[in-house]
């Protein structure tokens, strides 16, 4: 009776096993082998790929902006994703659904065309700048492709749906009782939002932002079209070493620096929740 | 009953016109007569939608997808039912454990994990194989589905297993006759979830694919990387009119919301 459980998720665990855990492991161990531009992957065990994007700024520099994006991502998409879940949990039926469809629905199109119709909006010739010039706005074009800006503004649209869902869940939750208690004791509608709503959306709020800042730290697709080789992040460098450069070790190491550095964000964040409500994130 | 005030009905305004903007741009642009991408369009046009069967790597590429989705959310609901049953019904040692390493794909940066694919396939000369592809992306997706069948499995009434079975009926009669139209609407969403999941794939994909399997998202990123004329808008439009057909679909059969609320559970 006690090996039925894994009997039955035997076969997913095999695949895992093989596919996920093993390959992770193997990436692991590739991050401390050396390259040779003729000889290849040379199976050393040696610190100096971590040494040599430690030690070097233009990784740092990397890293810092691709936290810097994801913080400023995670931010936005919680200062306009709540007020939006708030909207949502107050709409009459009907038009939720409707509402819901246009909020959401993006998280079923491709990140690639969405990130298709940013550069085609973003570009110096793009339909914001030609608008803005038209009307007598500005006379030269605000230059947004390129720009850490424009692929933060790409990647809160794609990841601030997910804000709304985990907020708008945490809402649903709630007991409605409480916001109508407070109103008939005479609380304004400020006070209801800080001292009731708030409160009670804090953990649809946390753990959204969670999502969102360890999908915006490794997001590829968005930073590689809006940003090119001008404006690199961790994942396009990863890109660039393990398909152009083909330096895989070092690529290997950089991407183990990042698995590691958002973990250790994660588990703060869960521990700072947990001390705060008392119980982490599910 | 809408109970927004003013401010409230124009942020709503603003924010849905933000979530269509670059979606309304793209199927506009797609429309364009000219050869480059402009907004709104000079004209109405369905040249570019004729230059997509000019370009039979386009049409390959989509046919890659589509099977690779298929294959890969057949098989991940395969193996994701059995282990829900286990990790839903049962209390045993491990189950926490069992649970985290098939939410963990969720949890590991997927540029992480294409590497790690890459590592791993073209240690063994399977890189670029279609049934690597449908590994690997069995693995991504299985999460998704996993947590569809769990809910519904965790909200299921074991009365009528039990009574089944006191009146002797086997494990799989009882399987086939009773949790598994029980749990179906989960199974069936799980399933839809995970093919667009695959389908729409990118970082992962784009590290493991060779010229004979590139599926549709990494020929269209290699192809906007390298030259912009309206194709890309045109074929975009298509997947676009696509998803929203399914999505139309999944909202009437599951609810978006509900097929999607899961995500909120993420970490």
């Amino acid at each position: 009776m006690t090996s039925r459980p894994w009997l039955l998720s035997g076969p997913a665990l095999t695949l895992f096993g093989v596919l996920l855990l093993v390959p992770l492991a193997m990436t692991f161990v590739l991050s401390f082998n050396s390259f040779d531009f003729y000889e290849g992957i040379i199976p050393t065990a040696s610190f100096a790929n971590y040494a040599e994007v430690l030690g070097d700024g233009y990784f740092w520099e990397i890293f810092g902006r691709t936290f810097a994006i994801a913080a400023a991502t995670t931010a936005i998409c919680a200062l306009i994703g709540v007020p939006q879940a708030l909207i949502l949990y107050r709409l009459s039926p009907a038009w939720r659904s409707l509402v819901v469809l246009i909020v959401i629905g993006p998280l079923l199109i491709s990140v690639v065309v969405r990130t298709l119709g940013w550069a085609i909006l973003l570009g110096n010739r793009g339909v914001i700048n030609t608008a803005l010039m038209d009307w007598g706005l500005i006379e030269r074009p605000f230059r947004m492709m390129y720009t850490s800006g424009g692929i933060v503004l790409a990647l809160v649209h794609v990841f601030v749906p997910f804000m709304v869902l985990a907020v708008w869940a945490a809402l649903q939750r709630k007991d409605p009782a409480t916001e109508a208690a407070a109103e008939s004791l005479g609380a304004s509608s400020f006070t209801i939002f800080r001292r009731i709503v708030l409160p009670q959306a804090m953990p649809g709020i946390l753990s959204g932002s969670l999502i969102v800042f360890s999908m915006a730290a490794s997001a590829f697709a968005t930073p590689a079209i809006l940003g090119g080789r001008r404006v690199k992040v961790v994942a396009t460098t990863v890109y660039d070493e393990f398909l152009n450069t083909l330096n895989w070790p070092l690529g290997a190491a950089i991407a183990m620096l990042l698995l590691i550095s958002v973990m250790a964000v994660m588990l703060a964040w869960n521990r700072l929740v947990e001390r705060r409500f008392g119980e982490g994130l599910q | 009953m809408n109970r927004n005030g003013a401010f409230s009905k124009a942020f709503n305004i603003l924010f849905c016109a933000f979530m269509l903007a670059p979606i309304v741009v793209v199927l506009g642009v797609s429309f364009t007569p000219e050869g480059f991408l402009e907004f709104p369009p000079s004209g109405i046009s369905l040249r570019w939608y004729e230059a997509i069967l000019d370009n039979p790597d386009f049409i390959q590429a989509a046919w890659i997808s589509l099977q690779l989705a298929f294959a890969a959310a057949t098989v991940a609901t395969l193996l994701a039912i059995p282990a829900a049953l286990a990790i839903g019904q049962s209390r045993f040692r491990g189950r926490d454990a069992l649970q985290a390493i098939f939410l963990s794909p969720l949890m590991v940066p997927t540029v992480v994990l294409g590497i790690a694919f890459l590592r791993f396939l073209s240690l063994f000369g399977l890189n670029g194989t279609f049934a690597g592809l449908t590994a690997c992306h069995a693995i991504i997706i299985t999460p998704f589905i996993l947590r569809l069948v769990l809910a519904a499995v965790t909200g299921l009434d074991m009365s009528a297993a039990r009574a089944a079975e006191s009146l002797g009926a086997g494990r799989w009669t009882v399987f086939r006759r009773i949790t598994l139209p029980a749990i179906l609407p989960g199974v069936v969403g799980g399933w839809v979830l995970a093919f667009i999941t695959s389908f729409d794939e990118l970082t992962v994909t784009v590290f493991i694919v060779n010229p004979s399997t590139t599926t549709l998202p990494v020929r269209m990123f290699s192809h906007i990387t390298q030259t912009t004329d309206p194709l890309v808008a045109s074929v975009s439009s298509v997947t676009v009119i696509f998803s929203l057909a399914l999505m139309i679909l999944v909202d009437r059969l599951y609810g978006l919301d509900r097929l999607l609320i899961g995500e909120g559970k993420k970490a």
